[in-house]
């Protein structure tokens, strides 16, 4: 692994308490750093520096030269350089630091200042709380608390604007509740690049609004409500229908495509009520697709598989394994493995198809790629399938080569892990030549022709790692209880592992990925435990000269680009 | 003692008989001739001697033109833009148009001057939205001293180009802002930027260096370099050089725009010489100096001021000078040179209701306390004047006001609330009292924007 330069650093002092921050830093995060809280709204790590909210007013001091001589002048009574205040406040998201800059963030003239714009924000917000969907995860509900005067001086009337402006298809605004902080102008602008969202009117009658004829519909709309550090744009979606604090949070990955956005999965008694980026600074920063945040709906989905059969014909799981045991000892296998399945699940299909001594397959799923989050190559795991050694080369996405062998009457049965082989170019002639075994989570028009069918598990349901465009290794989290009437994969394919005189696995992470360290040798000593949040870059080399369909996106590169570059 | 005489230098011409708009008109009286001299001399020549005639802007911060332009970052590599800010909007200042209407070529030369001392390849005339007959005079003149080889490819035979363009502004206070006025001519809101990073000597117009003056400042460089710094530092007084263009209305017998030498004249000698004094049987109550957002002198009040050799003098709002130094000592500015005069006919919390009104109505709403501050400040003075008013209004005012300045990304969060400070703590009485004063009469209140 290449260790990335360590950044210059810059001495500051915060409240009294020097720290070294790395140069380029603005008092919000250094002040992070020190472990201090600089309360704030339109500021956004990710997000050009808009300095409107005014809530990260502080103090700020340089130390006193000489103007002629740039000598610095001494305190006698300290025997320090002396330090010039400045008199008005600073915003500490414009201010970067310098060497020997002192900042005041728990002053009265910083507490008085957050307090005056604490209740300017307020002044005309409709504080319709109760019923409001950010309320527990609301930055103005926090700081109201935390920096507030706790009373109201305002006996006006307040401002009346728009309450249920919907933006788009997936954004809905309640322009009350809006503090014009411009996160969601910015992130369309900078990000998302389309243009669509901005202010009309002017002064405390400021509104959000999406330009004449224009919409909030690309697919990183919904990035804008994660952002928004008030109610105001909410998720049609998930609106009013849960509070966020019953909510559980469960780190997981993006399945749309290779570049594996970290997420998080928010859910309740074993529903999942809705998804969120997780931030990944190497990978997603604070981004997601929409597309992704809609992908729990598959867990209620009405074509999920219940029902484990054979032929058709309801079966116990030990009668289906015992059945396609038979089938698979037979001879003339073939394993067809999946991108989208987990490193885990690899592993154990591929030791699967060794104790067959038969050939695997994969089925590649391609796609345009949008140079942002979402990569051409459509499964989030290919990169496992080769590390894991089910195919050495880049799948392609039709099953041609298989096709032939059935042609050929040299494969006559098939052992499907989650893919829908009429999908993948199988015609149904070809099918009904051999015998189908399937695990798959929903119902397909391959699963409608099986012999055996064996209902599994959701990628919400159960633990794993997927490798990422980048070869990272990510792991994503069981967020809510699998279906009863389903197995988790790797309890199927252990299971047939077994029942083919295979050496199955002892069913549990740690020992699984003490074989997969043992077997394969760049995930040599990593364990599934201590894989950390952000993932963990594996060595590469060994698949670098392969033709990856990917393009660029955020934070991605692919190698024949970088070479150039 | 009477008034000194007046100094007319920038309004030479205003108002003068026969005296007409077009070039042949302003080459007879000498036009162009410094800008002809100029194009010989080196520019770094020209920023000295503006620097060193302590030229102070014109346009309301009073901030030396000679240093404004020695922030410029010329080793960029990037093009130097120069705008002239002609977005004359504070209220009670009303000198910009004047030289617009009636000496365009004064400050198109001006201009050009100043666009060849920084070496500026473009210029800009931003001309407030609501001057109708301003661009439109602005262009024929721009296009006179094209054909006459003062303005664009090559003038005067040189090797320097420089065009000016006429843009008119958006119909906002705020575009006169310096950073608003750059986003303006962007084509966007004119929401001010912060600075840092975004100052316009190194990050302005297009994300280039850029110089933004006011029309008179420009005019100044003109005469600066005819009669040369020296002679220039001879008027007025240290610090407070040239003249002042002094805009006088309210309650004065001859309202009108004076031009005087800076500080030669004081309040007093302004408005009860120059002006012919208060309206019959009236008394001055107050007056504010530099454009609505000064803070307001009350009639009686003193200042003890600093002398240079440490003394100390009082001053009554009469003694004052009219110049930059004293005015800003005295807790107020010159601002824009708008002067505006109150007497005893005003009722304050009237008058503060209407100005509140007015910057409620141009706070562009990019910031908190200023977007939300100034309405809450016009909310309470209308409240007030409509006939509820209470006993603590006056003090919930000023406290709105104290939290908006200096807390804001532009100088309008200053604007907007130095009236109500200065309002409320000068005149407290009369907000105090405003509850029963105007209890039984609400139907004289105004009716506001």
């Amino acid at each position: 692994m290449i260790q990335p330069a360590q950044p210059e650093l810059v001495t500051v002092t915060i409240d009294g308490k020097e720290i070294a921050v790395p140069k380029g830093t603005n008092v919000i995060e250094a002040a992070r750093l020190a472990g201090t809280d600089v309360p704030h709204y339109c500021y956004h790590p990710k997000l050009s520096v808009a300095g409107n909210c005014r809530m990260c007013l502080i103090e700020l001091g340089m130390p006193m030269a000489d103007r002629a001589t740039h000598e610095p002048i001494m305190d006698p009574e300290t025997g320090k350089q002396k330090i010039g205040w400045i008199p008005h406040p600073q915003i500490g998201c414009a201010t970067n630091v310098v060497p020997g800059m002192q900042v005041k963030t728990q002053s009265p003239m910083v507490k008085e200042c957050r307090e005056g714009v604490m209740e300017f924000l307020l002044i005309n917000h409709p504080l319709d709380c109760p019923i409001c969907d950010q309320a527990g995860e609301c930055k103005l509900q926090e700081q109201a608390t935390g920096y507030g005067r706790g009373y109201s001086r305002f006996i006006e009337q307040k401002n009346v604007k728009p309450k249920r402006a919907q933006l788009g298809p997936r954004v809905t605004l309640d322009d009350e509740r809006c503090v014009l902080c411009s996160r969601c102008i910015r992130f369309c602008q900078e990000v998302a690049k389309d243009d669509v969202l901005g202010f009309v009117d002017r002064g405390s009658y400021s509104t959000l609004t999406c330009y004449p004829g224009k919409e909030l519909k690309n697919n990183y709309s919904l990035n804008t409500v994660d952002i928004c550090p008030v109610g105001a744009l909410t998720s049609t979606d998930f609106r009013f229908k849960m509070r966020v604090w019953f909510l559980k949070q469960t780190n997981s990955i993006d399945t749309e495509s290779s570049v594996g956005a970290n997420t998080v999965v928010w859910s309740r008694e074993g529903v999942i009520y809705r998804i969120t980026p997780r931030r990944n600074d190497e990978v997603n920063d604070t981004w997601m697709a929409d597309s992704g945040r809609i992908l729990y709906k598959q867990v209620q989905a009405d074509d999920r598989l219940h029902q484990s059969t054979v032929k058709g014909q309801p079966a116990t799981l030990a009668a289906v394994i015992a059945d396609a045991a038979k089938l698979a000892k037979a001879g003339h296998v073939a394993v067809v493995g999946s991108g989208r399945s987990s490193v885990e699940e690899q592993f154990l299909t591929k030791r699967l198809a060794t104790t067959l001594e038969t050939e695997t397959f994969v089925v590649g799923q391609t796609g345009e790629g949008d140079g942002l989050l979402i990569s051409a190559d459509r499964n989030p795991n290919t990169r496992g399938a080769l590390v894991t050694g089910l195919v050495a080369d880049v799948p392609t996405a039709q099953l041609d080569a298989l096709g032939a062998e059935i042609d050929a009457g040299r494969v006559k049965t098939i052992i499907s892990v989650g893919e829908d082989l009429i999908a993948a170019g199988l015609t149904p002639a070809q099918l009904d030549k051999v015998a189908l075994i399937i695990l798959s989570a929903h119902g397909t028009s391959t699963t409608a022709v099986a012999d055996v069918v064996i209902p599994t598990l959701t990628v919400f349901e159960k633990n794993g790692t997927f490798i990422n465009q980048q070869f990272r290794l990510q792991k994503f989290a069981q967020a809510i209880p699998g279906l009863t009437s389903a197995s988790n994969d790797l309890v199927v394919l252990d299971e047939l592992i077994a029942a083919v005189g295979g050496e199955a696995s002892e069913g549990d992470m740690k020992s699984l990925w003490k074989s997969m360290g043992a077997e394969i040798p760049v995930f040599a000593n990593i364990t599934y435990g201590n894989l950390p949040a952000t993932g963990l870059l594996l060595d590469s080399s060994a698949w670098d000269n392969l033709n990856f369909p990917e393009g660029e996106t955020l934070h991605f590169k692919p190698a024949a680009a970088e070479a150039s570059a | 003692m009477s008034a000194p005489a007046e100094t007319r230098i920038i309004f030479k011409h205003i108002d003068e008989e026969g005296y007409s708009n077009d070039i042949t008109c302003y080459q007879k009286h000498g036009g162009y001739e410094i800008l002809k001299k100029a194009v010989t001399a080196k520019p770094e020549d020209l920023r000295d001697e503006v620097k060193k005639s302590g030229l102070r802007g014109r346009g309301g911060a009073g901030f030396s033109c000679g240093l404004k332009w020695s922030f410029v970052d010329r080793r960029s590599g990037k093009p130097i833009y120069l705008i002239v800010n002609a977005d004359e909007s504070e209220p009670g200042t009303f000198k910009d148009r004047y030289i617009i209407h009636q000496d365009p070529h004064q400050l198109i030369e001006g201009t050009m001057i100043s666009c060849f001392a920084n070496n500026v390849k473009q210029a800009y005339i931003y001309i407030r939205g609501e001057f109708p007959e301003g661009p439109r005079i602005l262009e024929t003149a721009i296009q006179e001293a094209r054909d006459a080889d003062f303005v664009g490819k090559n003038i005067l035979g040189t090797d320097y180009s420089c065009d000016i363009f006429v843009h008119r502004g958006a119909g906002a206070y705020i575009c006169g802002e310096e950073t608003g006025l750059i986003e303006s001519l962007e084509g966007k809101r004119a929401n001010p930027r912060i600075k840092p990073p975004y100052f316009p000597a190194v990050l302005g117009l297009y994300q280039c260096p850029t110089i933004v003056n006011n029309v008179e400042t420009l005019c100044h460089v003109k005469h600066i370099l005819d009669m040369g710094a020296d002679e220039y530092l001879k008027i007025g007084t240290p610090n407070n050089t040239g003249t002042r263009i002094l805009c006088v209305s309210g309650h004065v017998k001859k309202p009108g725009y004076y031009e005087f030498a800076c500080g030669s004249v004081t309040m007093g000698q302004l408005l009860n010489d120059v002006c012919g004094g208060p309206l019959e049987g009236r008394t001055f109550k107050a007056v504010i100096p530099g454009g609505s957002s000064a803070k307001i002198l009350r009639f009686g009040e003193k200042f003890t001021i600093k002398n240079k050799d440490g003394s100390t003098k009082e001053l009554a709002v009469e003694d004052i000078p009219m110049d930059f130094d004293t005015l800003a000592a005295c807790g107020t500015m010159g601002g824009s040179g708008g002067v505006i005069v109150m007497d005893d006919s005003v009722n304050m919390v009237d008058a503060l209701a209407n100005i509140n009104a007015f910057y409620a109505h141009e706070s562009c709403g990019q910031c908190t306390p200023c977007r939300e501050g100034s309405l809450w400040m016009k909310k309470i003075s209308t409240r007030m004047v409509k006939g509820d008013a209470r006993p603590e209004d006056g003090e919930l005012i000023k406290n709105v006001a104290d939290q908006i300045a200096g807390r804001t990304i532009c100088a309008f969060g200053e604007a907007c609330s130095w009236p109500t400070q200065s309002f409320v703590l000068k005149f407290g009485d009369e907000f105090k009292a405003y509850a029963e004063t105007k209890k039984s009469k609400p139907t004289d209140s105004l009716e506001l924007v």
